[in-house]
């Protein structure tokens, strides 16, 4: 896959899609297309963030590790981004992605991310709306929970 | 150290001045020979006196003089020659003492010099083996850069000096004295006059040089002061830039430099002012021997030829007399400076020089116990960090000081490392205060790593075994001309009162590491390195080494055979994908364009720049393998794309980091450029612009760039071009490059490259650590890892460690103190860089490696983590410079399970 096909891959990620075709090329450019077989670890949760993966093809399963093993929370794929989190805030990862078929995916180093963050606020406003989005998300599905937790108990 | 300067000269080279003076006082009779033997050219060869009849001859070189009541004795009555044959015979006579009064003063002058080179050498040695003696409060307050100039500079115009300290006065004393006497004996009254003159001027000429003297000490000060401020700025860079601060140390070097100046020209102003006087008192005798003896001539009651006489004779005062003076201020001078520096390194209480006794033999095991008895120690500022403490560490004990920074247990192990000294009470091992030891055994038995490491400049392998370098353990011995100058040495510094221990002996103490040779050292060294976890970063320092194969060729053969056997393993484990090999038929990916075309690395890049833009090779084979036109066309496409990329990036921008292919400032000569060639042929674009465009295409990797430029077409043609540039390089141009070749190995390029053989695929983030852990894997196996840890080990870690990182640089001290067989190990705090899980893996470590093969020294571990105290037997736990709880670690585990089911 070339530069420029990875940049038509970028622009429907809804993340980078208000950018020029020009930026999104130097984003490209600048980061480094990694390729995974299947079962292998993008990253793993506790490690310190230092790159944000957009999957350019394959699947990956989210995993969080609770007490009584691995919890399986999401799937991502084609066009979607992961590992954001923990370089936006300097946190560890706050959970392990799994490639569940062969993956290939462009690593944009943490620098690389915040200076294109710095240089276009509209980047760092469609990035907000993404993680209020998966915030309400995370709430509507906590509230479920719960719910359903009282249920039982009742 | 003596006081006084020229006491401490005569002291030290008594015996060398009176010998100087003797030969000087020699020198003085051809000396004064040749002053007559001119008269006696003019007078009697030349004008003729004594040749009055053309056949008459004269008698050359007789020798006789009068003996009272014996006559004339006659040794030699001499040559008898004509008036030509007197000429030459007494010309020669004037060379030979020309060339005696030349080598006089040669053999003068160099014995003086070496004199004063002698005593220089014997200053510094006794004020750097000073420093190695200071109480170690006294380093708080002394800045390194003022007591290096002081050794260096301060001291260097006393050797100047020595050979002239006694030498001078005594010469030019006896010249004046000689002359003054002449006068007095011509006339008393005229000599009166000359000898009260010379009295004003010795009596007031040294009481106005008392104002220099002044003014010298304090240009002497001032100078050591900026040294010191000229080092704090630059050891203090950092912090100048980060506060916006420079200005501040601008204007304080500024009035630094004002005052330095107004006192060196205060220093001027007098010197000539005393010079001025000086010529004017010297000058004014004639003035008094003209109009006084003049007058008492015209009265009748001095005789004229006397007169004259007086005034020839004083001709020769001034000149001594303003030598001596001249003297007289270098000597106030030295003085001054000398007093000044020996004042400084009078730092009292000095420790015994016996303390510090070279000793060659193993020290014995101290079987005592190690205690601190009721001990106070105080910071600077006399508050205590310490207060009465006491605690006794046994042989074998492991002890966890806990209690935080603010606790007093660091102070406690400071004072166990003799790095502070008590203030009151003592640190005692068995019965004896730890001060009295010899350190030949605290220094041994002892070993001591904080978190403020130093580490000397010089190799990683040195500085490890430094703690093993107490004495020169071997007599060396040397063979010709080496064994001279080894006499030689030996002999230099004992004149010059310094040791002559040599430091090309073997000084690493064997012993001391548990080994017996250097090659059983190896295996401790590793364990060592493996217990503190600084193995994996040597092994990566060793990975990055470049080698001369001609050096360790058997190494870099094995590292060659080592290739097939990394790519079995590869295979073997199915990971062929994460290294492209080198292979000379075929076209690897994750390389450079430039590098599959030459199928080798460029080793001299200025020669290559060169060669590229003038040289005809390289368009003569790009041409004939099809190449030139499809170079330029990618070349294009490559600045097109760079162009647009970062055409309006400012050149600060990181991402630039990511251009390899031109500098930021380089895109608008090539934003330039592409407006210049666009729409032309390659042959109508000049040849400057098409070496320029070319260039770009041999730093391509198309995985990298993902520009997509590659075809196989391309890639065959590359790999066919690769023959010409082997086979057919220039011999203008070898050397430029170093080709690959699948069975030999390359000088210019890394260990690990070279295991490679080819380039880490981009596709795998860890690709380089999967392959840096099978690198290993397999040195190990082929039983190479020792020789790559060595080459590891020569790593020079730069000035102060600043090589490596604060965290190697703690491992590596702790390794330093753990290789030494100690009998009691004081750890404060040895690891704060690193984060707690190493530290606690470590400390585990170093545990276990201590108490393996029935050893058990005593270990005392500040510790900054109160969980690992599960290891030791005693917590002592300190508080406000108090210890507040000293108890078996068990029982307070038990405490607080006791306290938790209570509660």
């Amino acid at each position: 896959m070339l530069l420029k096909d990875e940049v038509e891959m970028l622009r429907r990620i809804t993340l980078f899609s208000g950018l020029p075709p020009a930026k999104l090329k130097l984003l490209a450019f600048t980061s480094d297309r990694v390729m995974y077989s299947a079962g292998e670890n993008l990253f793993h949760q506790g490690d310190i963030g230092d790159a944000a993966y957009v999957i350019l093809s394959g699947k990956a399963d989210v995993l969080v590790t609770t007490p009584t093993g691995q919890l399986k929370v999401a799937e991502v794929e084609q066009n979607s981004i992961v590992g954001e989190i923990a370089i936006l805030c300097n946190t560890p990862r706050t959970a392990t992605v799994k490639t569940s078929t062969a993956l290939e995916a462009l690593r944009i180093r943490k620098d690389d991310f915040l200076k294109l963050l710095a240089d276009f606020p509209e980047m760092a406003v469609e990035i907000m709306r993404v993680l209020a989005d998966r915030l309400s998300q995370t709430t509507s599905e906590l509230t479920e929970a719960r719910s359903r937790a009282q249920r039982a108990e009742a | 150290m003596e006081t006084r300067l020229s006491r401490y000269i005569w002291t030290h080279t008594r015996k060398q001045q009176l010998w100087i003076l003797l030969v000087v006082a020699l020198s003085m009779v051809p000396y004064f020979l040749s002053f007559d033997l001119p008269k006696q050219i003019v007078n009697g060869p030349i004008q003729g006196a004594g040749f009055e009849s053309p056949e008459a001859t004269q008698a050359f070189l007789p020798i006789s003089f009068d003996l009272p009541f014996f006559g004339e004795v006659n040794l030699f009555s001499g040559i008898q020659l004509e008036r030509e044959g007197m000429l030459l015979a007494l010309s020669l006579v004037f060379l030979l003492l020309v060339i005696i009064n030349g080598l006089f003063k040669f053999y003068i002058n160099t014995y003086k010099g070496r004199l004063g080179e002698r005593l220089l050498r014997r200053i510094r040695f006794e004020l750097v083996d000073r420093v190695l003696r200071f109480p170690p409060g006294h380093f708080k307050r002394v800045k390194p850069a003022e007591i290096s100039t002081m050794i260096k500079d301060e001291v260097e115009p006393l050797g100047g000096f020595t050979g002239d300290a006694f030498v001078q006065p005594a010469l030019l004393g006896g010249q004046a004295l000689t002359a003054l006497i002449f006068i007095l004996l011509q006339s008393l009254w005229l000599g009166l006059i000359a000898a009260f003159i010379v009295a004003i001027q010795a009596v007031i000429i040294p009481r106005m040089r008392r104002r220099l003297i002044v003014l010298g000490r304090e240009r002497q000060l001032t100078a050591r002061e900026l040294s010191g401020r000229v080092s704090e700025i630059v050891d203090g860079i950092g912090t100048i830039r980060g506060h916006d601060t420079s200005n501040y140390e601008r204007a304080d070097i500024a009035a630094r430099l004002g005052r330095i100046f107004k006192i060196r020209y205060d220093l001027y102003q007098w010197k000539f002012l005393v010079k001025f006087l000086n010529n004017f008192l010297a000058q004014v005798t004639p003035f008094l021997f003209y109009s006084i003896g003049g007058y008492f001539a015209l009265q009748g009651r001095l005789d004229i030829g006397q007169l004259v006489a007086v005034i020839g004779a004083y001709k020769d005062l001034p000149g001594p007399l303003k030598e001596l003076i001249d003297w007289d201020q270098a000597r106030q001078d030295v003085q001054v400076k000398y007093a000044q520096v020996v004042e400084q390194f009078s730092v009292q209480p000095l420790i015994d020089p016996g303390v510090q006794a070279i000793s060659v033999t193993a020290a014995a095991p101290i079987t005592g116990a190690l205690a601190a008895v009721n001990l106070s120690v105080a910071d600077d500022g006399g508050s205590k960090l310490v207060e009465h403490v006491s605690l006794q560490v046994r042989p074998g004990e492991a002890v966890a000081i806990t209690g935080g920074s603010t606790g007093g247990g660091e102070a406690l192990a400071e004072a166990f490392g003799r790095l502070t000294w008590p203030e009151s009470g003592r640190i005692v091992v068995g019965d004896d205060d730890i001060h009295d030891m010899p350190e030949s055994v605290v220094g041994r038995r002892i070993s001591y790593a904080s978190s403020e490491v130093y580490t000397f400049q010089g190799s990683l392998g040195d500085n490890l075994l430094y703690g093993l370098k107490h004495a020169p353990l071997q007599e060396v011995t040397y063979e010709g001309d080496k064994a001279a100058h080894r006499r030689w040495e030996v002999l230099e510094a004992k004149l010059a009162g310094n040791p002559s221990l040599d430091l090309n002996s073997d000084w690493i103490d064997y012993g001391a590491a548990g080994a017996t040779s250097p090659d059983d050292l190896f295996a401790k060294v590793r364990a060592v390195l493996d217990t503190v976890l600084l193995t994996n970063d040597i092994m990566a320092l060793a990975g990055r080494a470049t080698i001369n194969p001609e050096e360790h060729e058997a190494f870099a053969a094995e590292i060659v055979e080592m290739r097939g056997a990394l790519r079995r393993r590869l295979e073997a484990e199915k990971l062929s994908d994460l290294v492209v090999f080198f292979e000379p038929g075929s076209y690897n990916i994750e390389a450079t364009v430039g590098e599959n075309l030459l199928f080798g690395t460029v080793t001299d890049h200025a020669r290559w720049e060169r060669a590229l833009e003038d040289h005809p090779f390289f368009k003569t084979v790009l041409r004939r393998a099809g190449l030139h036109e499809i170079f330029y066309e990618m070349g294009l496409e490559i600045a097109g794309n760079v162009v647009e990329l970062f055409r309006d990036l400012p050149p600060d921008h990181p991402f630039f980091q990511q251009l390899t292919f031109m500098a930021a400032e380089e895109i608008p000569v090539y934003e330039a450029l592409l407006q210049k060639v666009r729409g032309r042929a390659l042959d109508e674009v000049s040849e400057d612009d098409a070496i320029k465009v070319i260039r770009l295409c041999f730093g391509y990797i198309e995985p990298r760039h993902r520009f997509g430029l590659l075809s196989e077409e391309l890639m065959t043609k590359i790999v066919e071009a690769r023959r010409e540039f082997s086979e057919g390089l220039p011999e203008d141009l070898v050397g430029i490059i170093e080709h690959y070749q699948p069975n030999r190995y390359i000088a210019s390029a890394s260990i690990i490259d070279n295991v490679l053989f080819g380039r880490i695929g981009h596709k795998h983030t860890d690709g380089s650590e999967r392959i840096r852990a099978i690198v290993r894997d397999l040195f190990e196996s082929l039983g190479l890892y020792n020789d790559v840890l060595a080459f590891g080990l020569d790593f020079n870690v730069g000035a102060g460690g600043k090589r490596l990182t604060a965290g190697q640089r703690q491992k590596l001290n702790l390794a330093r103190a753990l290789i030494r067989i100690s009998d009691f190990y004081i750890f404060n705090q040895p690891l704060l860089a690193l984060d707690q899980r190493a530290q606690e893996q470590i400390t585990r470590n170093v545990f276990a490696f201590l108490r393996q093969d029935e050893r058990k020294p005593a270990i005392v571990w500040v510790l900054a983590n109160p969980a690992l105290s599960e290891l030791f037997d005693r917590e002592a736990n300190f508080e406000n410079g108090r210890l507040v709880s000293d108890e078996a670690v068990e029982t307070s585990v038990k405490d607080t399970d006791y306290k938790e089911l209570a509660s």
